[in-house]
Formats: structure tokens, C-alpha cells, sequence
């Protein structure tokens, strides 16, 4: 039994609370399902499904705190789950940036739960990957991908009074599909939170298509190129930026944030007028939990508008040292965007590069979040608004602080997902002048 | 735990430590010095291998882990967490029709092992429809019931919290006396105590230790708004608490004056040479790019093995399993039957699972193989891979070379890097006598920021400590230094490695692969190698 019913829930944490003799103390109790299959080289590696659920308790007296969880929910296992974080809360060391648990909430329900997603079978799994394998078999392609799917839910409580119940589904399918002599690479991705908008069927397509696209890929020389970036390709760049837009960081004089001379640089213009990202956890494609890891309510939160920074996440420890108000930390970012699709990006570039994917992202510089990374799967070259030929991938040196001032055209927003970003993400397809290539890659 | 949820427990963001995945519940410490006894794990073992062998398993294997993590986690004068994390339970791979089958459960009962066992099955007997050859294992002499601990003086897990709390705080004091802005400093200390059983009558205790000590150091100059980060230059070990002894012994200094270290760490030392070195960084010149011959320090060159040789000759990415993720590998089959030239004739490198106070050191590897040690590269040629039982045959091998792992009770275990290292060079030679002879040098120390492509071509290192090296001798300290390579050119213009003496490790404590993701942690050994005519890019850049 990994799916508790909110009443269910609520029951096991109010035990848990009723049971503290702490100062105070708050619990969440998370589980679910996971489902996967992987196939690579045409053929099913491995598939499975892992249940899981924790009670995690949390307590303090004064400003020591301890925390201890439990996958047992028997009053027995609950009331031993208390007294362990107690013990540990007794002899941890006080923590000055101590703070105390969060006030009642009012939580505004998102819509993260899909039926169809959560009534998942491993034949659906299944199908999903013979999707894949068989266009490839006759094709003479070669598929390797993952799909997983997720149902789970979260509930949290704690001694003054608050309660947030919420469940949540999900899936997430990757394929790179190969040309047999390995000179040809395609990739396709798709997060959703709702499998009845997925047919793999269709999106594999995108994957053969650019396999076969990408053999014999001509060198171009390195240096600077208007790109267009799949939304794909541009999310890893701008998730990790988003680790600099912590305002203690910044305003400790250690993020791109920071400002000479100390401060932050909030409510600062540093991007194309363009730019406009906010977090909104009722967004009907990227909806996430309306509370944050804290247990404080989300809320929609503009980070850029026209270009100007509007937001920097304050803890609730530096908020309060600061005098700002703690918010609800973002579980989603959106990037508005217009109507266009990558194609029609395409269509307006008289000299160009298409990256579909981007790989390897990784921090060269803080002080500009100068990040390099390489292309990957499928980059080609535009001319007079039609691809003309695939070329070999390239290594960039790029800092999206830059990217975003160079801005030339923004299409519309789907989402996205990155396995090293925290944030569901809506990213458009962008235009990008002067983009910095620094190698070529030999890598197909 | 994901790595981004890490970065939140420790509060540190962009410009900090990025490392992923930890799994389990909490617990409390005294639960960390605790063992299940090996009568009992021979019990369970026995009920999934009898199991798994009724209904239709021509083979199976049983790990019983438990799965201990400490993490102290510090910044300046706070503790900002001390968590103990326990994950445990058993996890069931067979063979049923020629496929393999895999369940796992933390429900430690006889009827719910059966189960797992008989579930285990099921999914094999349930694959083999659709798989296109069946399993072909290379043999494995049972080893009857055996047991391995890795060497250590200090058990980690016994030193007391409020030790470790003191060490990172005495380590932080003396960085921010030594002019640092901050600092954040971390202890990381794994027991995993695993229990392996198979149908070939292996029954294979072992109690496996690692420790990582890593910090940052951030030197802030507000006037100009630059700063700069200084990471420590620890290695992760498989060694006990013996490691933070910092024994005078294993100090070890390089030209130029920087400090590094053996088979000891003082990380107080090296904390306030990192507030030193990282307020030198905001005055460093910045490097002209071009050409330079590089001398790498082994704090460095570990990174730079371990993505451009030890991760193209896993066998699974070579044949394309990986081919979604991690990618594949230009070190294909063909160049190995033509004997491909990787490297200068300099270049040995070797694969093991046995250096003692590595990573990668354990007795049996995670399907019951005893562990060895074998070339990679040899005088520069490819001459082999790293294996795994079910893909011996590939290669025409006998037998596995026992890179088979996995980072919990409920992952499938699958191939993953051995310790991969760089022959020491026979000629008696130091980093004193090596630099002599670079007339137009970066010498680098320490691991930067990192990058390779999915077939390990073309990379980019950056590094802790740059110096300029001019005709024999370091002028002075560079900042904003990158080098691109691309693997086989990089390792053909290796023209000399130091002696054994200077022989030192690096390692991961975390190295990610496999979709759902798994992390490994793996050592690297080397000694100060020179690599002519290298590409080094400036990676300053202006945000206006």
C-alpha cells in the first residue's frame, strides 16, 4: 500500500504530532509507485517498478533539531519514529540560523494528477519501448531509450495546525535511435504529466528522422553562430543559472547576482526586454505541488520581467535577516514565449545552426556562469531558412546571462524536463545570435 | 535523495560542490555501528536461492545490503546538518530462459524474499519473449562462505559526531583567520555492508569503507565584485578516519611551493592555504590562450583519466547501452583488434579493484567475482576493456574481470569503472625534474570544472591552481585556464610520467550512470604526467 487516501494520511501524521513532546514538530509522509522499462541495441535491458513511502519527523526544542523516518505507520512505529527524532534533536548542536516551523497555510489545490497516467501497466511499458524498437528494426536503426511513469503523493502537517495533501503522476520518455554504422544520431524527449497527450508511436519519428538527417556530418569551423535551440537544448543552459538567483549567495557577493560593492543586483534590467520567466504552480502544463520543501504555500512568482530580475530565493532564515518576506521556492519555471515552432524559427534564418540537444552541461566560471557543454543527437546547418546539411557537434563556452541578451526571435513554450534541474520546466524554441562554439567534436 | 535535492540540504548553490544521489531513512548514529550477523543473511540467502531455483531459475544471486551514510555538513562557524541515512533490504537477479530477471524488497521475512524470488523470475520468464539471444555467463568457481573488509584503522562510523563537528569547525576557523569570506566543509562517510549468495555456492560477506572530505574555500573582493573559489585537495578513499590524520609522511610539496597529499589529509593545512590561494586568485593574471605543455598534478589528472580512458573502455557503452545517457565510445571493437594506438609509448594504464585505499577495493566485485588487476592500455595500445560476466564472451574472455556493482540492495547490478590508473613512469624522475625541461608550461593542480561528449572525444578541464611555467621555473600564479583535448591526440602527446614515488590518487565518490541512475565511486592513481602542445582557452568572460 504506497498510495494513502488524504484521509489516510492525515491520520498517520496527526498520530506523529500528537505523539512529540518537542517544541514543535512537523512530518511529511511521501510515496508512490515507480514504473520504467530501458532498451538498448534494439532489445529490453532491464524494466521494473519500485513502491515506496516514508514518514519523515521532524522536531526541535529551542533551536535543536532532529529528524527520523520511518516506512513503518503502526502506532507501535509512529510513536518510536518520534521519540528517535527527539533523541537526536537532544543532542544535536543548537543551530543559530535556527527557524520555527511554518504558520498555517492556505494551499491552493494544483492539478498534478492524472488517472490515465497512474493506471500505468507494464504492457503500456512495454508497448512503449516496441514503439520504438520496432520502426528501427525495419529501418535498420538502432533505438536505446527509457520511459518512466510515476504516481505518488505528498502529505505534510505539523503542530500549528497545517495539513497539505496533494497527488501527483508523471512520465518521462527519452530515445536516441542510431544509424547501424553509427554515423547517424537522433534524439527525441517528452515530459508530461498526463501519458494520454504521449504517443510514442509519433515521436519516435523525430528521433529516426534526425538519425537518418545527421549522417555525414560536414565540420564547420568554431566560433560564433546564430542557433536556433530546441527547447530541450536550452533548458539545461537556463536551470543552471537559475542556481544563482539565491539571494544569500548574491548578496554574500558569490553569484552573478552579486552587485560591486555589495548587495544584489534585484529589480536590475540584465537580459533582452524579451525575457519574461515566472513559476506558477497551477500552470495547466507544468503543474507542481502548491508548497514548496519548506511546506510554504507557492504562489505565481515573476523571476524575470521584460529583462529585469524580480525575484531572488531568500530561505526563510535570510529573509527574516534580510526583512523580506519568505515565499514559497519555485517547483516550476516558465519562459513566455509567441506562437512559432522551431520549423518556423528555421524558416526566418538566412545563416544558422539547429541544436537539438544539448550535453554534459557543466559550471566553468560563477562570477558569469560561463557554462560549457556540447551538442548532440542532431545539429545542422540553416541556410536561407531550410536546413541544408548536418554538421559535426560542437563544444560551446556560453553563459546563458549572455545568451539572453542575445536574443533574436523567441518561438512557443512546451515543456521540459532535465534530470539535473529541480524545475518542470516550459522553455520555447530561441533564437540566439553570436552563440559561442569553441571545438568541434568528433562524437556522433 | 537527488543531487538537487542535495544542493538544497547543504545550502550551497552555483559555484559549489555538485554532487548527487543519496538514498535511505534517517537514522540514529549509534544504529550506524550495528550489524546484521552473517548466520542470518546466510538464512534469507538461502530461502531467494531455493526459491528462485523452484520456480524455473537456472541461476541466481542474492545481495543483502545494508547501506550506511554519515554527512556532516558545515559553513563557516555552523553546522548545518548532521544526517545518518540506512537503507536496507535484498535484491534478487536470476536467469530463467536464458534472460535475466530482477526484484528487490526491504520486507526482510521468509515469505516476502520467496516472493521477491519467485517475482524475479516472472520478469525473466516474461523478457525472454522479446530477447534476441539468451545470457551467456562466463563461470564462476564458488568461493563457499568467505568474507573481505576493506583495511581500515579508524572506523568511521565510531568517531564521534561531535568529533567531526569539531574537526570541520577548527578547519573553518582556521580558512576565515587566513582571510577566507567563506568556507563550507563537508564529511562524507559510507559503510556498505554487503552479503552475496549464488547458485555457484559463493556466500561473500564484506564490509566495504569510504571517506570524503571535501570544502570550499570563497575569497570576495566587493570593490571590484570578483570571487574566487578554492576547492580543497583531499581525494576520496576507501580508507577509515586515519585519513584526516594528516600524517607529516604523506605531505607532499610541489614545485612552486603548493601542498598536497598521500595517504593523509590535513585538511586544516590545506584550508588555510586554499584562503590564501583563493584571495591570489583575484589578482592572478589571466592566461593568454595558445599552446602549452601541461604538467598535470595527480589532484588533477585523475578527472582527466577518468572521463577519456575509463569511462570508453566500459564494455557496455562500447557495445551501446548506454547509447540514450551516458553515450557510447570511440574506443570501438575494431580498434581494439587493430591494436589502436591511445596513448604515447609512455602510457600504461591499468584497471583494478584492489589498490589498497582506493575507492573501487573490494574482495568479490557484486556478482561474486574475485577482484583483480589488468592493463588497459599498454605502451599506448588498447589491449582490453572492463568486463563483466555476461559479456566475457564479447572479448573471447574466460572469465570476468569483476566490474559489476550496484549502489543499492534494490538496483540491478551492472558494469561499472574500475579504479583506472596511470602507470607510474620507470625512469626515476620528480615534478622537480620534470618541469625543468618545459620551456612554455601551465602547471595544473587540483580538479576543476569538467565536460566530455558521449563518444569521449573532445573534453574541457579546468583545474584548482594554475602557474605559469617559463623555461624551467614557475613565474607566477594564471587564472581563467581551460584546456580542450581530444582523447587520442591528448594521450599520444603524453611525453613523460614521474616516477612511483609521486604516485598519489584522485577519485569520484559519486560517478553517475544508468537509466534509472546509479552512482560508483572509483579512484584514479598517477603520477605528475607532461602532456606537450595542449589547447588552452581563457574562460573570462564580461556580463557588461
Amino acid at each position: 500500500m504506497s498510495i494513502y487516501t488524504e484521509e489516510q494520511a492525515k491520520a498517520i501524521l496527526d498520530k506523529a504530532i500528537k505523539a512529540s513532546k518537542a517544541d514543535q514538530c512537523s512530518a511529511t509522509l511521501n510515496g508512490g509507485f515507480n514504473g520504467n522499462i530501458r532498451y538498448a541495441l534494439n532489445s529490453v535491458s532491464t524494466s521494473g517498478r519500485v513502491s515506496d513511502c516514508d514518514l519523515a519527523v521532524e522536531v526541535a526544542f529551542g533551536k535543536r533539531v532532529g529528524t527520523a523516518t520511518t516506512n513503518s505507520f503502526d502506532d507501535a512505529s509512529i510513536e518510536a519514529v518520534v521519540r528517535r527524532a527527539e533523541e537526536l534533536a537532544r543532542l544535536a548542536p543548537e543551530n543559530p540560523e535556527f527557524m520555527p516551523t511554518i504558520d498555517k497555510q492556505a494551499y491552493k489545490a494544483s492539478s498534478t494528477f492524472s488517472e490515465k497516467t497512474a493506471a500505468i501497466t507494464p504492457e503500456y511499458r512495454a508497448s512503449v519501448a516496441a514503439a520504438c524498437i520496432e520502426p528501427c528494426r525495419k529501418d535498420k536503426l538502432v533505438a536505446a531509450g527509457f520511459f518512466t511513469d510515476s504516481q505518488a503523493f505528498s502529505a505534510i502537517a505539523n503542530s500549528k495546525g497545517n495539513f497539505g495533501y496533494q497527488k501527483t503522476s508523471g512520465i518521462d520518455f527519452t530515445c536516441t535511435v542510431r544509424t547501424e554504422d553509427g554515423h547517424g544520431s537522433g534524439w527525441v524527449a517528452r515530459n508530461l504529466g498526463d501519458v494520454s497527450k504521449f504517443d510514442a508511436k509519433s515521436e519516435i519519428q523525430t528521433a529516426i528522422g534526425k538519425a537518418r538527417g545527421s549522417v555525414d556530418a560536414k565540420a564547420l569551423e568554431p566560433g560564433k553562430y546564430t542557433v536556433i535551440m530546441e527547447p530541450a537544448a536550452s533548458a539545461g543552459l537556463i536551470s543552471f543559472m537559475m542556481f544563482g538567483f539565491d539571494a544569500r549567495q548574491s548578496d554574500e557577493g558569490r553569484s552573478f547576482l552579486s552587485k560591486k560593492g555589495g548587495g544584489n543586483k534585484l529589480g536590475e534590467k540584465l537580459f533582452d526586454e524579451r525575457v519574461t520567466m515566472y513559476a506558477d504552480p497551477w500552470d495547466e502544463q507544468a503543474a507542481v505541488l502548491p508548497w514548496d520543501n519548506d511546506g510554504l504555500a507557492r504562489e505565481r512568482t515573476p523571476i524575470i520581467t521584460k529583462g529585469k530580475v524580480e525575484y531572488l530565493q531568500y530561505s526563510r532564515y535570510w529573509a527574516q535577516k534580510q526583512g523580506k518576506k519568505a515565499i514559497g521556492q519555485p517547483g516550476n519555471l516558465i519562459m513566455v514565449g509567441g506562437d512559432k515552432s522551431t520549423m518556423d524559427l528555421v524558416k526566418g534564418t538566412k545563416k544558422g545552426v539547429l541544436v537539438t540537444r544539448t550535453w554534459y552541461i557543466r559550471l566553468v566560471d560563477p562570477q558569469t556562469v560561463l557554462l560549457t557543454g556540447l551538442t548532440r543527437d542532431g545539429t545542422f546547418y540553416i541556410e536561407d531558412g531550410e536546413i541544408k546539411y548536418p554538421i559535426k557537434n560542437f563544444r560551446f563556452n556560453e553563459s546563458p546571462a549572455i545568451m539572453l541578451n542575445n536574443i533574436e526571435e523567441i518561438g512557443k513554450p512546451v515543456r521540459v524536463a532535465d534530470d539535473e534541474s529541480p524545475f518542470v520546466m516550459m522553455i520555447p524554441p530561441l533564437k540566439i545570435r553570436d552563440f559561442t562554439f569553441t571545438s568541434l567534436s568528433d562524437a556522433v | 535523495m537527488e543531487r538537487r535535492d542535495f544542493l538544497k540540504m547543504t545550502g550551497i548553490g552555483l559555484g559549489s560542490l555538485l554532487l548527487p544521489a543519496m538514498h535511505g531513512r534517517v537514522i540514529a548514529a549509534e544504529a550506524l555501528l550495528t550489524r546484521l550477523d552473517v548466520a542470518t543473511k546466510k538464512k534469507f540467502a538461502d530461502i531467494a536461492l531455493n526459491a528462485a531455483r523452484s520456480a524455473g531459475a537456472s541461476y541466481c544471486d542474492v545481495r543483502i545490503g545494508r547501506y550506511l551514510r554519515q554527512f556532516v555538513i558545515t559553513r563557516e562557524d555552523k553546522v548545518q546538518n548532521v544526517v545518518n541515512t540506512e537503507s536496507s533490504g535484498i535484491g534478487i537477479r536470476v536467469i530463467a530462459k536464458g534472460t535475466w530477471g530482477f526484484a528487490a524488497t526491504s520486507d526482510m521475512s521468509a515469505d516476502a524474499i520467496a516472493r521477491a524470488a519467485r517475482e524475479a523470475v516472472a520478469i525473466a520468464k516474461a523478457n525472454s519473449k522479446i530477447q534476441a539471444k539468451p545470457v551467456e555467463l562466463a563461470p564462476v568457481k564458488g568461493v563457499g562462505e568467505v568474507s573481505w573488509a576493506t583495511p581500515i584503522v579508524k572506523n568511521s562510523m565510531e568517531v564521534p559526531i561531535k568529533d567531526k563537528v569539531d574537526l570541520l569547525l577548527g578547519v573553518n576557523a582556521a580558512a576565515m583567520q587566513a582571510g577566507a569570506n567563506f568556507i563550507n566543509s563537508i564529511l562524507f562517510l559510507v559503510n556498505e555492508q554487503k552479503y552475496f549468495a549464488s547458485t555457484d555456492g559463493s556466500y561473500i560477506d564484506q564490509d566495504v569503507h569510504r571517506i570524503w572530505a571535501p570544502m570550499q574555500v570563497t575569497a570576495v573582493d566587493q570593490k571590484t565584485g570578483k570571487f574566487r573559489i578554492r576547492a580543497g585537495l583531499s581525494a576520496p578513499r576507501g580508507m577509515g578516519f586515519e585519513y584526516l590524520d594528516g600524517n607529516k609522511s604523506d605531505r607532499v610539496e610541489l614545485p612552486g611551493g603548493a601542498i598536497v597529499y598521500g595517504d593523509s589529509y590535513d585538511m586544516k593545512e590545506d584550508a588555510i592555504a586554499a584562503a590564501k590561494q583563493a584571495k591570489e586568485k583575484l589578482t592572478a593574471q589571466t592566461v593568454k590562450p595558445g599552446k602549452y605543455d601541461l604538467m598535470l598534478d595527480p589532484s588533477h589528472l585523475w578527472l582527466t583519466i577518468h572521463e577519456s580512458v575509463g569511462h570508453p573502455l566500459e564494455l557496455d557503452r562500447v557495445l551501446g547501452y548506454e547509447a540514450n545517457y551516458a553515450g557510447t565510445s570511440f574506443a570501438t571493437l575494431d580498434k581494439w583488434r587493430d591494436k589502436f594506438r591511445y596513448g604515447s609509448d609512455k602510457v600504461t594504464i591499468f584497471a583494478d579493484k584492489v589498490q589498497k585505499g582506493t575507492l573501487g577495493a573490494v574482495g568479490y566485485d557484486d556478482e561474486g567475482v574475485k577482484t583483480q588487476r589488468w592493463d588497459l592500455i599498454k605502451d599506448g595500445i588498447l589491449v582490453n576493456y572492463q568486463v563483466i560476466r555476461d559479456q566475457a564472451h564479447i572479448l573471447g574472455l574466460k572469465e570476468s574481470q569483476g566490474c559489476c556493482y550496484a549502489d543499492s540492495w534494490s538496483s540491478v547490478q551492472f558494469q561499472r569503472m574500475a579504479n583506472v590508473s596511470l602507470a607510474p613512469g620507470k625512469q626515476a624522475m620528480s615534478p622537480h625534474d620534470m618541469i625543468k625541461d618545459i620551456e612554455n608550461g601551465i602547471y595544473i593542480i587540483g580538479d576543476g570544472s569538467f565536460s566530455i561528449d558521449q563518444q569521449r572525444y573532445n573534453a574541457q578541464f579546468g583545474g584548482q591552481l594554475f602557474y605559469e611555467i617559463k623555461n624551467g621555473k614557475i613565474t607566477q600564479p594564471l587564472e581563467d585556464v581551460a584546456y580542450q583535448m581530444r582523447t587520442p591526440e591528448f594521450w599520444n602527446s603524453c611525453a613523460a610520467v614521474c616516477d612511483e614515488k609521486d604516485y598519489r590518487f584522485g577519485g569520484s565518490f559519486f560517478d553517475g550512470k544508468g537509466q534509472p541512475g546509479q552512482v560508483s565511486a572509483v579512484s584514479h592513481g598517477s603520477s605528475t604526467a607532461r602532456f606537450n602542445g595542449a589547447n588552452v582557452i581563457n574562460t573570462a568572460r564580461s556580463l557588461g
